[in-house]
């Protein structure tokens, strides 16, 4: 995770690469976080379905294929 | 680019790479701006990483409204947020994807000086030189009276532009 930025004065042409303060640092950490949090949740997500789904399939005794067939 | 369009400024990320890429000071002589992308993202591990378009400053408050179609060869699907701190522009490359390959993206912001409410356009393209090929299109608002003097691209999730990330600047006169 870098902790510059870049800003480009448009005026001057001078760029400058400038360290994040603390408090932007700590809102990118959180950000992070809250994003893995995310994709965990919706990994658990997939996974529940896919379980769900494979189990109906079984249950209706056909295939992922001749599912899809129905349902054209 | 053709002769009307001017380059204002331009940006490359270097070794370190970058949190956000912002383009301050612009000025207020031209009718419309355009900027030109090539980047891709430390995303964690993932395929793809997300920028966010803000004017005049960070991402804050909910003046930003956004709708995206996304089309992947396979299906399409869209999103949209009607009360936002930023535009969500683009879908960019990110640490998963296949090494070295970039993503592209072109901004239009039209009559970015004027009183009115400032709209965006964009279009970005996504590959992973495997399996995987990704095309948007973005159309957002920014409700704000004011000019348009900043404009910052902000990689969400806390991650950041890597190294050779680009982005252009171009002004548009209309005379």
């Amino acid at each position: 995770m870098a902790d510059t930025k870049i800003i480009v004065n448009c005026e001057t042409g001078e760029v400058q690469e400038i360290a994040l303060s603390a408090a932007e640092i700590k809102e990118r950490e959180e950000m992070a976080k809250a994003y893995e949090a995310e994709k965990a949740a919706k990994a658990a997500d997939d996974a529940a379905k896919a379980v769900a789904k494979a189990a109906l399939l079984d249950r209706l005794g056909i295939t992922e294929e001749e599912a899809k067939l129905l349902l054209a | 680019m053709a002769n009307t369009y001017t380059l204002i400024a331009s940006s490359t990320v270097g070794a370190g790479g970058a949190a956000n890429i912002e383009f301050t000071s612009i000025p207020q002589t031209y009718t419309d701006l355009c900027v030109l992308l090539s980047g891709r993202t430390t995303a964690n591990g993932d395929s793809y990483g997300e920028i966010d378009l803000s004017f005049n400053g960070a991402p804050s408050g909910t003046s930003y409204s956004w709708r995206r179609l996304l089309g992947n060869g396979a299906s399409a699907s869209s999103a949209n947020n009607t009360s936002d701190d930023a535009i969500n522009l683009w879908q960019i490359n990110g640490s998963g994807s296949t090494a070295s390959i970039f993503s592209n993206a072109t901004v239009y912001i039209p009559n970015y000086t004027s009183s009115n409410n400032k709209s965006v356009s964009a279009d970005g393209v996504t590959e992973n030189n495997a399996t995987q090929g990704v095309a948007t299109l973005y159309a957002g608002l920014w409700s704000s009276s004011s000019a348009i003097t900043s404009l910052r691209f902000t990689v969400v999730y806390g991650t950041s532009f890597a190294q050779y990330s680009t982005a252009y600047l171009y002004g548009i006169k209309n005379s």
